[in-house]
Protein backbone atom coordinates (compact mmCIF):
# COMPACT_ATOMS: atom_id res chain seq x y z
CA UNK A 1 0.00 0.00 0.00
CA UNK A 2 1.67 3.42 -1.22
CA UNK A 3 0.75 6.32 0.68
CA UNK A 4 -1.50 7.91 -1.93
CA UNK A 5 -3.65 4.79 -1.14
CA UNK A 6 -3.14 5.55 2.80
CA UNK A 7 -4.31 8.96 2.04
CA UNK A 8 -6.89 8.24 -0.07
CA UNK A 9 -8.72 5.55 2.59
CA UNK A 10 -8.44 8.50 5.55
CA UNK A 11 -9.66 11.04 3.25
CA UNK A 12 -12.97 8.76 2.10
CA UNK A 13 -13.41 6.74 5.30
CA UNK A 14 -13.52 9.96 7.09
CA UNK A 15 -15.87 11.37 4.88
CA UNK A 16 -18.22 8.68 4.73
CA UNK A 17 -17.82 9.01 8.48
CA UNK A 18 -18.89 12.62 8.51
CA UNK A 19 -22.23 11.65 6.01
CA UNK A 20 -23.17 9.00 8.62
CA UNK A 21 -23.12 11.36 11.27
CA UNK A 22 -24.64 13.77 9.58
CA UNK A 23 -27.81 11.74 8.98
CA UNK A 24 -27.85 10.52 12.65
CA UNK A 25 -27.32 13.13 14.43
CA UNK A 26 -30.39 14.41 16.45
CA UNK A 27 -28.95 18.26 16.83
CA UNK A 28 -29.15 19.89 13.68
CA UNK A 29 -26.08 22.23 14.31
CA UNK A 30 -24.12 18.69 15.18
CA UNK A 31 -25.27 17.82 11.96
CA UNK A 32 -24.10 21.23 9.67
CA UNK A 33 -20.85 21.18 11.49
CA UNK A 34 -19.88 17.50 10.77
CA UNK A 35 -20.90 18.74 6.85
CA UNK A 36 -18.48 21.26 6.60
CA UNK A 37 -16.12 18.85 8.28
CA UNK A 38 -17.27 16.41 5.32
CA UNK A 39 -16.27 18.75 2.83
CA UNK A 40 -12.87 18.96 3.76
CA UNK A 41 -12.16 15.91 3.55
CA UNK A 42 -13.90 15.60 0.03
CA UNK A 43 -11.46 18.85 -0.72
CA UNK A 44 -8.91 16.42 0.36
CA UNK A 45 -9.81 13.73 -2.04
CA UNK A 46 -9.87 16.74 -4.90
CA UNK A 47 -5.93 17.22 -4.17
CA UNK A 48 -5.45 13.69 -4.50
CA UNK A 49 -6.98 14.14 -7.85
CA UNK A 50 -5.02 16.95 -8.58
CA UNK A 51 -7.77 18.97 -8.93
CA UNK A 52 -6.27 21.96 -6.93
CA UNK A 53 -8.57 24.48 -7.71
CA UNK A 54 -11.60 22.63 -6.87
CA UNK A 55 -10.27 22.29 -3.76
CA UNK A 56 -9.78 25.28 -3.45
CA UNK A 57 -13.21 26.68 -4.32
CA UNK A 58 -14.36 23.42 -2.31
CA UNK A 59 -13.08 25.15 0.79
CA UNK A 60 -13.77 28.45 0.11
CA UNK A 61 -17.13 28.84 -1.26
CA UNK A 62 -18.60 25.52 -0.23
CA UNK A 63 -17.18 25.00 3.66
CA UNK A 64 -16.67 29.05 3.78
CA UNK A 65 -19.76 30.88 2.11
CA UNK A 66 -22.44 27.81 1.67
CA UNK A 67 -22.30 26.03 4.91
CA UNK A 68 -21.75 29.33 6.65
CA UNK A 69 -25.30 30.70 5.72
CA UNK A 70 -26.61 26.98 6.50
CA UNK A 71 -24.87 27.43 10.09
CA UNK A 72 -26.40 30.93 10.22
CA UNK A 73 -30.12 29.74 9.04
CA UNK A 74 -29.97 26.68 11.65
CA UNK A 75 -29.27 29.13 14.82
CA UNK A 76 -30.98 31.83 13.76
CA UNK A 77 -34.22 29.82 13.76
CA UNK A 78 -32.65 27.92 16.59
CA UNK A 79 -35.87 25.35 16.19
CA UNK A 80 -35.33 21.77 17.95
CA UNK A 81 -37.41 19.10 16.77
CA UNK A 82 -40.45 17.97 19.56
CA UNK A 83 -39.30 14.41 18.58
CA UNK A 84 -35.92 12.95 17.74
CA UNK A 85 -36.26 11.76 14.17
CA UNK A 86 -36.69 8.30 14.58
CA UNK A 87 -39.33 8.08 16.69
CA UNK A 88 -42.94 7.43 14.93
CA UNK A 89 -40.94 7.56 11.16
CA UNK A 90 -41.83 4.21 10.63
CA UNK A 91 -42.63 5.75 6.69
CA UNK A 92 -38.90 7.09 6.22
CA UNK A 93 -37.39 4.17 8.34
CA UNK A 94 -38.93 1.39 5.63
CA UNK A 95 -38.24 3.44 2.73
CA UNK A 96 -34.58 4.97 3.01
CA UNK A 97 -32.82 1.12 2.66
CA UNK A 98 -35.44 0.90 0.12
CA UNK A 99 -34.06 3.90 -1.78
CA UNK A 100 -30.52 3.05 -1.00
CA UNK A 101 -30.65 -0.54 -2.41
CA UNK A 102 -32.63 0.63 -5.78
CA UNK A 103 -29.59 3.03 -5.95
CA UNK A 104 -27.15 0.21 -5.77
CA UNK A 105 -28.68 -2.00 -7.90
CA UNK A 106 -29.01 0.90 -10.65
CA UNK A 107 -24.74 1.58 -9.64
CA UNK A 108 -23.25 -1.44 -9.27
CA UNK A 109 -23.21 -2.39 -13.17
CA UNK A 110 -21.75 0.81 -13.67
CA UNK A 111 -19.15 0.68 -11.36
CA UNK A 112 -18.40 -2.91 -12.29
CA UNK A 113 -18.21 -2.09 -15.92
CA UNK A 114 -15.53 1.27 -15.22
CA UNK A 115 -12.94 -1.20 -13.88
CA UNK A 116 -11.82 -1.55 -18.02
CA UNK A 117 -11.78 2.27 -18.04
CA UNK A 118 -9.59 2.92 -15.01
CA UNK A 119 -6.68 0.35 -15.73
CA UNK A 120 -4.81 2.89 -17.89
CA UNK A 121 -5.39 6.50 -18.51
CA UNK A 122 -3.86 7.76 -21.82
CA UNK A 123 -2.96 10.98 -20.13
CA UNK A 124 -3.68 12.58 -16.71
CA UNK A 125 -5.42 15.90 -16.44
CA UNK A 126 -4.19 18.59 -13.73
CA UNK A 127 -6.70 20.88 -12.46
CA UNK A 128 -4.70 23.47 -12.63
CA UNK A 129 -6.26 27.00 -12.47
CA UNK A 130 -5.33 27.61 -16.24
CA UNK A 131 -6.65 24.21 -17.06
CA UNK A 132 -10.16 24.60 -15.65
CA UNK A 133 -10.95 27.89 -16.38
CA UNK A 134 -8.94 28.55 -20.22
CA UNK A 135 -12.35 26.40 -21.15
CA UNK A 136 -15.05 28.08 -19.11
CA UNK A 137 -14.13 31.58 -20.41
CA UNK A 138 -13.13 30.21 -24.25
CA UNK A 139 -15.19 27.17 -25.30
CA UNK A 140 -18.26 27.89 -22.55
CA UNK A 141 -18.56 31.24 -22.43
CA UNK A 142 -22.50 31.43 -22.75
CA UNK A 143 -23.26 28.71 -20.15
CA UNK A 144 -21.30 31.21 -17.90
CA UNK A 145 -23.19 33.71 -18.91
CA UNK A 146 -26.40 32.31 -17.70
CA UNK A 147 -24.98 31.07 -14.65
CA UNK A 148 -24.67 34.52 -13.88
CA UNK A 149 -27.79 35.45 -15.11
CA UNK A 150 -29.42 32.12 -12.69
CA UNK A 151 -27.65 33.69 -9.71
CA UNK A 152 -28.91 36.90 -10.16
CA UNK A 153 -32.30 35.71 -10.46
CA UNK A 154 -31.65 33.88 -7.23
CA UNK A 155 -30.15 37.19 -5.42
CA UNK A 156 -33.77 38.86 -6.63
CA UNK A 157 -35.90 35.75 -5.17
CA UNK A 158 -34.20 36.01 -2.05
CA UNK A 159 -35.29 39.60 -1.30
CA UNK A 160 -38.38 38.99 -2.83
CA UNK A 161 -38.97 35.23 -0.31
CA UNK A 162 -37.35 37.50 2.55
CA UNK A 163 -39.78 40.54 2.42
CA UNK A 164 -42.32 40.79 5.47
CA UNK A 165 -45.82 40.07 4.54
CA UNK A 166 -48.17 42.77 5.67
CA UNK A 167 -50.98 41.83 7.74
CA UNK A 168 -54.91 42.72 6.36
CA UNK B 1 -4.89 -4.86 -2.33
CA UNK B 2 -5.66 -3.56 -5.18
CA UNK B 3 -3.88 0.43 -5.97
CA UNK B 4 -6.36 2.76 -6.12
CA UNK B 5 -8.14 3.81 -9.08
CA UNK B 6 -11.27 5.05 -10.70
CA UNK B 7 -13.37 2.48 -9.79
CA UNK B 8 -12.56 3.55 -6.09
CA UNK B 9 -13.29 7.11 -6.44
CA UNK B 10 -16.77 6.09 -8.06
CA UNK B 11 -17.27 4.03 -5.12
CA UNK B 12 -17.17 6.54 -2.36
CA UNK B 13 -18.93 9.06 -4.61
CA UNK B 14 -22.10 6.54 -4.92
CA UNK B 15 -21.46 5.93 -0.75
CA UNK B 16 -21.73 9.80 -0.24
CA UNK B 17 -24.38 9.42 -2.49
CA UNK B 18 -26.54 6.53 -0.86
CA UNK B 19 -25.84 8.67 2.47
CA UNK B 20 -27.66 11.60 1.18
CA UNK B 21 -30.43 10.11 -0.68
CA UNK B 22 -31.13 8.53 3.21
CA UNK B 23 -30.84 12.08 4.85
CA UNK B 24 -33.35 12.70 2.51
CA UNK B 25 -35.86 9.81 2.97
CA UNK B 26 -35.02 9.78 6.49
CA UNK B 27 -35.05 13.03 8.12
CA UNK B 28 -37.98 15.07 9.01
CA UNK B 29 -36.26 18.70 9.38
CA UNK B 30 -36.24 20.35 5.94
CA UNK B 31 -33.03 22.07 6.81
CA UNK B 32 -31.63 18.30 7.54
CA UNK B 33 -33.81 17.17 4.12
CA UNK B 34 -31.63 20.20 2.21
CA UNK B 35 -27.96 19.03 4.23
CA UNK B 36 -28.98 15.38 2.15
CA UNK B 37 -29.22 16.99 -0.97
CA UNK B 38 -26.03 19.12 -0.95
CA UNK B 39 -24.29 15.89 -0.50
CA UNK B 40 -25.91 14.36 -3.71
CA UNK B 41 -24.34 17.40 -5.22
CA UNK B 42 -20.98 17.24 -3.83
CA UNK B 43 -21.18 12.93 -4.56
CA UNK B 44 -21.77 14.14 -8.47
CA UNK B 45 -18.93 16.38 -8.16
CA UNK B 46 -16.63 13.97 -7.19
CA UNK B 47 -17.42 11.50 -9.54
CA UNK B 48 -17.06 14.57 -11.93
CA UNK B 49 -13.73 15.03 -10.86
CA UNK B 50 -12.77 11.53 -11.16
CA UNK B 51 -14.14 11.20 -14.83
CA UNK B 52 -11.84 14.59 -15.95
CA UNK B 53 -8.69 13.18 -14.05
CA UNK B 54 -9.02 9.71 -15.46
CA UNK B 55 -9.99 10.54 -18.64
CA UNK B 56 -7.59 13.48 -19.18
CA UNK B 57 -10.49 16.03 -20.05
CA UNK B 58 -11.35 19.64 -18.29
CA UNK B 59 -15.08 19.26 -19.31
CA UNK B 60 -15.88 17.40 -15.61
CA UNK B 61 -13.80 20.22 -13.52
CA UNK B 62 -15.57 22.49 -15.57
CA UNK B 63 -18.73 21.09 -15.02
CA UNK B 64 -18.19 20.61 -10.91
CA UNK B 65 -17.21 24.44 -11.18
CA UNK B 66 -20.91 25.09 -12.48
CA UNK B 67 -22.63 22.72 -10.33
CA UNK B 68 -21.17 24.72 -7.22
CA UNK B 69 -21.85 28.11 -8.91
CA UNK B 70 -25.83 26.68 -8.92
CA UNK B 71 -25.59 25.22 -5.85
CA UNK B 72 -24.61 28.47 -4.24
CA UNK B 73 -27.78 30.34 -5.96
CA UNK B 74 -29.51 27.20 -4.87
CA UNK B 75 -29.21 27.09 -1.20
CA UNK B 76 -29.99 30.86 -0.78
CA UNK B 77 -33.63 30.50 -2.59
CA UNK B 78 -33.93 27.22 -0.48
CA UNK B 79 -33.05 28.37 2.62
CA UNK B 80 -35.17 31.39 1.95
CA UNK B 81 -37.75 29.57 1.40
CA UNK B 82 -37.74 27.71 4.68
CA UNK B 83 -36.97 31.25 6.79
CA UNK B 84 -40.50 32.04 4.59
CA UNK B 85 -41.81 28.87 5.82
CA UNK B 86 -40.78 29.00 9.47
CA UNK B 87 -42.24 32.25 10.30
CA UNK B 88 -45.54 31.28 8.39
CA UNK B 89 -45.89 27.94 10.08
CA UNK B 90 -43.23 27.86 13.11
CA UNK B 91 -42.11 24.69 12.33
CA UNK B 92 -39.79 22.79 9.39
CA UNK B 93 -41.37 19.33 9.81
CA UNK B 94 -41.85 18.27 6.41
CA UNK B 95 -44.90 16.26 7.17
CA UNK B 96 -46.79 19.16 7.95
CA UNK B 97 -46.68 20.49 4.48
CA UNK B 98 -49.64 18.90 3.36
CA UNK B 99 -52.13 22.29 2.13
CA UNK B 100 -52.10 21.07 -1.51
CA UNK B 101 -52.85 17.40 -0.52
CA UNK B 102 -56.57 16.87 -2.12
Amino acid sequence: MTAYDAIFWFFSLALLLCGVLVLISPNAVASGLYLVLSFFFLAGLYVLLQAFFLAMIQVLVYAGAIMVLFLFVIMLLDYRESRHWWHGNLLGLAGAPLAVAALAAALLPVLKRSGALAAAPEQWFEGTLENVMTPVFTRYLLPVEITALILLAATIGVVVLGRKEKQP
Amino acid sequence: MMHVGLIHYLAVSGALFALGLACIVLRRNALLVFMGLEMNLNAANLALVAFSRYGGHAEGQVLATFIIAIAAAEVAIGLAIIVALFRQRSSMVTDLLRSLKG
